[in-house]
């Protein structure tokens, strides 16, 4: 079956406990690998601060997931967030042959040596702290 | 006559500012891929107000301009950078 490489990245309610993300990102995971999915990486960045509010909220927690799928599975994860009250905001893009290179090297720790002017080391400090 | 002071030929102005010339820094660098969740590069993309700045001041090429422009785009939608901001920088 024909699939392509995916990066959803998805902002829950900060009212949730820590219980409540693990199972909310659970139930994300589920929807994809049900459907046929293979998740590649994934990396919870924590509770931010949000740039502007959202539904009267300063903090969100940030969960990424990236993973290859058919075009169809998109639609599903993403009628499956908009259900979900949980889910503040949510984007998926899909990864072309530069995005996956770099994508590879990102969950491997090797940006910010590799690329000295793209990803300072403040994004590589952000990735050790989680 | 050229040497004439009322030589109506204008003499070169040599302009020291301008001697540098622009580049676009993602040939130069060989990066193919501007990432949207790094919010704090992109920051060099835009002004104090959070406005994207153009391609006359960043000096990107066309191709990396519209790049950048999308992960900034992509990065306000995630909160990771302001729509409006004051005194961003």
């Amino acid at each position: 079956m024909f699939q392509n490489q995916y990066e959803t990245v998805f902002i829950l309610t900060p009212v949730l406990s820590e219980t409540q993300i693990k199972e909310a990102v659970e139930k994300f995971k589920k929807t994809l690998t049900d459907s046929g999915a293979e998740i590649v990486h994934e990396e919870h960045w924590g509770l931010r601060k949000l740039a502007y509010t959202i539904q009267h909220k300063n903090t969100g927690y940030y969960q990424l997931v990236q993973f290859k799928a058919a075009p169809t599975t998109v639609a599903t994860l993403e009628t499956e967030y908009k259900r979900d009250e949980r889910v503040m905001r949510y984007l998926t893009t899909k990864l072309d042959k530069y995005a996956i290179d770099y994508s590879e090297r990102r969950s491997k720790g090797l940006i910010g040596r590799k690329n000295v002017e793209s990803a300072p080391k403040a994004e590589a400090s952000t990735e050790t702290q989680n | 006559m050229r040497n004439n002071a009322m030589s109506l030929v204008n003499d070169p102005v040599d302009r020291k500012d301008q001697a540098r010339k622009k580049y676009c820094r993602f040939k130069k660098a060989g990066i193919k891929y501007v990432d949207y969740k790094d919010a704090n590069f992109l920051l060099k993309f835009v002004n104090e107000q959070g406005k994207i700045l153009p391609r006359r001041l960043s000096g990107n090429s066309l191709k990396f301009q519209r790049k950048v422009s999308v992960a900034i785009k992509r990065a306000r939608h995630l909160a990771l950078m302001p729509f409006v901001a004051d005194g961003l920088k």
